[in-house]
């Protein structure tokens, strides 16, 4: 049987405020434990939550983002069960009344074409702590830095049906969020958690299969790996004429694999109810308004304009406004230089080449956009070659100075004194008499080849600053 | 002195007739010599109350002090104390000091009062007797074979027996209103959102709020005074403007139009209690009020819908007390299901058992739409019927109470007859109004509370109206025998 899977995401997206959810706390990242937790984070008797506003801009940002329905009277909700790094014994939550309501957005697949994918929700939570079982000798440790972080679960429709559109779609997500300046987006610190829901049906039926879910998958490459395992793990069950059980797997990223939550961990009647310490969240159409008017321009809308105003390929437009950061840099290149064309040449080959070697990111690129467009100018205006020019680059990426600063110190600027140049190709002419010969004698096929020589040696003698096209015309002259 | 208003201290106080350290010495000799017979106080720091009270004198002595400047007021021992034990009449919080103050503390504090110790209370806020203190029962100054009414029965008797001159009280159900009933004193619980009840340990957030409970409606307008106002950490507080509660308090009660729910003077009502509560009602229309005939018809619905609202809030606001990070925790556990069941189950006593399990049932899947929802449609209803009645009525009037304090035990075993003790002021705290509880007579020797029940925010006006009644009457003045004790005419 051939199956197809169905695929929904969960997206635990934290926001990038300044303090906690329902507190003052601030929310860096790797602070010493409990360090950052307030009597509030804490949940000490009589302490009560006060929503950041911050968050809530954030969250109708997200929703203006995705042109979703903003939730004009959202509700916080406590979601009830018992766990260490849950301080008050509940989550405050939204379940009911979402601040984000149905919307959309485009994903970017590898074949270069697009989809858009449905958005069933996003609401504001507050994260919890962490409990750490190490170094406790049998016991575990409490970490409530991160207990409050504010969080924007976002839940994608069933949209999904394989491992590379779930990646495709965390990677539009990730676009996205980065523009609105929401989140940082940093996996690696958890700025971006992700549950799989996944169910397979045979290609063609309408009707969803029984589903598993898979709980905190924090890279890309995971979310890619779990997919395919439980894909494999499905049909296996089901092409042997068995039922996939519902439940909570957890992905295990050594051994890759998922397996079963233990069912204590995941049978929890959560008991939602209305927090009763928090008003319900009333928002009206001149906050949103005021929130659209600041939005950027998002990933979609950039990738048109790149290829309308500069001409790039569909290709070349996806590469460049993948981050808000690299596409800004993209255009100050091309503000500096005016060339459009080799901008993007440069920063997809070069600069995106150099950064991933030196695994950074556009954020600590050593050279600046500015200084990059000053070398494409010299290209541009024939100081230099186009070869030269991934030297100098090379030297600016150490830090060695601007490229006219140099191109000077290294006196690597284009020969192009046709008396200098003459004397250079007379020489070249005078030590290879054979191959003059040969020249002669030959035919034009014959002869195109064997002027690439005769180039190949003034470039060697010139040490590759002659200008090529002139030292072509003076061959030409010369060869006959 | 002791038997002294807040409103008469104050002005012997500004006139050096004493000195605060010389009135709070006199009220910690008091708490001494006669609390053993009352155990209204949990906890008692004599010389903190001493220093604050040197303080509070060096303040008198520039002139410009802040109105309750070295008054000592109890407060109930659910509102966190920075460096003082808030135990909230529980084993679980016996150990508990809190690194802060409550709002309401930290308002007194800078109004110049001088704290003189924590009250009994039912563990949690969660009776109507003050029987289930891990601290033990509190008993009824006027008889100690009596309950004091809960939860704030330990205020309620420290004020009775002249061992504070005022104290705090929060009331979810009644817990201010009964037990000031109980006792003889005049307790007030404000409109919903007027105090606010940051650091005050939750029972049911949407029905907590605290309140002053003192001797007369000119002390608790004067501690009102303190306490109200907004608190940008305490999101359910009110920006409603507060005012000088003082102000009022002598208008006329020419033309007011008082309202007699009859559902409050029906089967249910202890006929002597009746006459009190007849002969108060009279004095107020000879005072020139009138008295309208109203009707609250979802009455009957009141005790079952606050109890599903009450227990399903109060089960997950204790759901922190699960002995990770402070507070009583377990011995020796074995494992994390090991810790939170041996540390609940022996740091809870049975009535908070109780409404955890109801709280927690109510709000289950499947039950859900049937009890917690419907519940709240049902105070939605209640709170219509009063908003009807203003609509006739200037303020609500009836007993506080169906009958006067009962005998220690005489109910504890029984849940649905202790909850029926409330069933005339519940309603006010679903529908988020203020209430106030007056001495109004005496069945015998117990005490008797009329109900004044106003408007949102409209404090005011309750407190001109018991104001009024109490310069025509005397229930106010009167004092327990008990209390009398060793002390009388003497140092204090």
């Amino acid at each position: 049987m051939q199956w197809e899977p169905v695929i929904g995401l969960e997206v635990h997206l934290q926001l990038a405020t300044h303090s906690k959810i329902f507190s003052g706390s601030p929310t860096t990242f790797g602070a010493e434990p409990n360090t950052q937790a307030s009597a509030v984070d804490l949940a000490m008797p009589g302490m009560l939550p006060v929503l950041n506003e911050q968050a809530v801009s954030f969250a109708v940002r997200f929703g203006l983002g995705i042109g979703a329905v903003i939730g004009k009277r959202s509700v916080f909700d406590r979601k009830n069960y018992f766990y260490p790094d849950l301080p008050k014994g509940y989550q405050i939550s939204q379940f009911e009344a979402p601040i984000v309501g149905r919307g959309s957005f485009e994903i970017l697949l590898e074949d270069g074409s697009s989809r858009i994918v449905g958005i069933t929700r996003a609401h504001l939570e507050e994260d919890a702590g962490k409990s750490l079982h190490e170094d406790f000798h049998g016991q575990s440790g409490i970490d409530l830095n991160r207990a409050g972080t504010p969080l924007l679960e976002i839940v994608s429709e069933p949209e999904i049906h394989s491992a590379a559109e779930a990646v495709a779609y965390l990677k539009a997500l990730h676009s996205l969020v980065t523009y609105l300046g929401i989140s940082d987006g940093n996996m690696a610190e958890g700025s971006m958690r992700c549950d799989v829901n996944i169910s397979l049906r045979p290609v063609g039926s309408g009707i969803l299969g029984t589903r598993a879910e898979i709980k905190n998958v924090n890279s890309f490459r995971f979310v890619e790996k779990a997919i395919r395992h439980e894909i494999e793990r499905q049909s296996e069950i089901l092409d042997d004429g068995g039922e996939v059980v519902q439940e909570t797997r957890l992905y295990d990223a050594e051994r890759d694999e998922t397996r079963p939550m233990r069912s204590k961990e995941v049978a929890n009647d959560y008991r939602y109810f209305p927090e009763p310490d928090l008003l319900p969240v009333v928002i009206d159409d001149a906050y949103i308004q005021a929130i659209r008017d600041a939005l950027p321009e998002l990933p979609g809308d950039k990738r048109q304009r790149f290829t309308e105003q500069y001409s790039l390929s569909k290709y070349d437009a996806n590469v460049l406004a993948d981050s808000r950061a690299l596409a800004d840099y993209y255009e100050a290149v091309v503000a500096e230089c005016g060339d459009a064309k080799i901008a993007a040449n440069w920063v997809q080959v070069e600069l995106l080449g150099q950064l991933n070697r030196d695994e950074r990111t556009i954020g600590n690129c050593p050279v600046s956009a500015t200084d990059l467009g000053a070398l494409i100018s010299r290209i541009l205006d024939k100081s230099i070659s186009g070869k030269i020019a991934k030297q100098v680059f090379e030297a600016m990426w150490q830090g060695e100075g601007s490229a006219d600063g140099i191109i000077a110190a290294r006196g690597l600027q284009q020969v192009s004194d046709s008396g200098a140049l003459e004397t250079i190709v007379d020489e070249v002419l005078a030590a290879s008499a054979a191959q003059v010969q040969q020249y002669l004698d030959a035919d034009d096929a014959k002869r195109k080849k064997l002027v690439g020589f005769f180039v190949g040696q003034v470039m060697k003698l010139s040490k590759g600053q002659a200008n090529p096209q002139m030292v072509n015309e003076l061959l030409a002259k010369k060869l006959v | 002195m002791h038997t002294n208003s807040v409103a008469q201290l104050i002005e012997g106080l500004r006139e050096r007739q004493f000195s605060s350290v010389e009135v709070t010495q006199g009220f910690l000799d008091r708490i001494d010599a006669l609390d053993g017979l009352y155990n209204s106080f949990i906890s008692v720091d004599a010389s903190a109350a001493l220093h604050a009270a040197a303080a509070a004198d060096k303040r008198l002595a520039t002139g410009e002090a802040p109105p309750l400047t070295g008054i000592p007021i109890a407060h109930k021992d659910i509102f966190c104390t920075d460096g003082m034990r808030t135990s909230c009449g529980s084993r679980m919080l016996d150990n508990f000091v809190p690194p802060y103050d409550a709002t309401v503390i930290q308002r007194f504090r800078a109004a110049g009062a001088v704290m003189l110790g924590k009250t009994n209370m039912d563990e949690f806020a969660m009776g109507s007797s003050n029987e289930s203190s891990f601290y033990g029962p509190v008993r009824n100054p006027w008889d100690t074979g009596l309950v004091p009414g809960g939860s704030s029965g330990g205020s309620a008797a420290a004020v009775a027996a002249m061992l504070a001159p005022a104290a705090t009280g929060t009331d979810t159900g009644g817990s201010i209103r009964q037990p000031a009933a109980f006792c003889g004193i005049t307790g007030l619980k404000p409109t919903y959102g007027r105090v606010s009840r940051l650091g005050m340990v939750a029972f049911a957030s949407s029905l907590d709020q605290a309140g002053p409970m003192a001797h007369s409606a000119q002390d608790c307008a004067l501690l009102l005074n303190a306490m109200a106002g907004h608190d940008p950490l305490d999101s359910t507080s009110s920006c409603t403007d507060t005012e000088d509660y003082c102000n009022a308090l002598d208008n006329n009660l020419q033309g007011l139009r008082i309202g007699l729910p009859d559902e409050y003077f029906g089967d249910g009502l202890d006929s002597a209690t009746g006459e009190c509560i007849n002969g108060a009602l009279r004095e107020l229309e000879a005072l020139g009020a009138t008295l309208v005939q109203v009707s609250l018809p979802h009455s009957a619905l009141t005790v079952p819908a606050y109890y599903i609202i009450a227990p399903a809030e109060a089960s997950t606001n204790l759901s922190r007390y699960d002995g990770v990070r402070y507070g009583y925790r377990c011995p020796d556990p074995v494992d994390l299901h090991d810790l939170y069941t041996r540390t609940r189950e022996q740091g809870f006593g049975d009535e908070v058992k109780r409404r955890i399990l109801v709280g927690t049932y109510a709000l289950s899947a499947g039950y859900y739409d049937a009890y917690y929802k419907k519940a709240q449609q049902v105070r939605r209803l209640i709170k219509q019927d009063f908003m009807n009645c203003f609509e006739q009525v200037d303020i609500i009037a009836g007993p506080t109470t169906p009958g006067p304090a009962f005998a220690l035990g005489a109910k504890s075993d029984d849940p649905i007859a202790m909850y029926l003790e409330d069933v005339y002021t519940l309603a006010v705290n679903l529908a988020g109004l203020p209430g106030m509880s007056v001495p109004a007579g005496l069945v015998g020797d117990k005490p008797v509370g009329l109900q004044l029940i106003g408007r949102h925010f409209d404090e005011s006006r309750l407190l001109n109206v018991a104001h009024r009644f109490q310069q025509a009457t005397d229930w106010h003045l009167r004092r327990p025998e008990s209390a009398a004790g060793p002390l009388t005419g003497g140092a204090a």
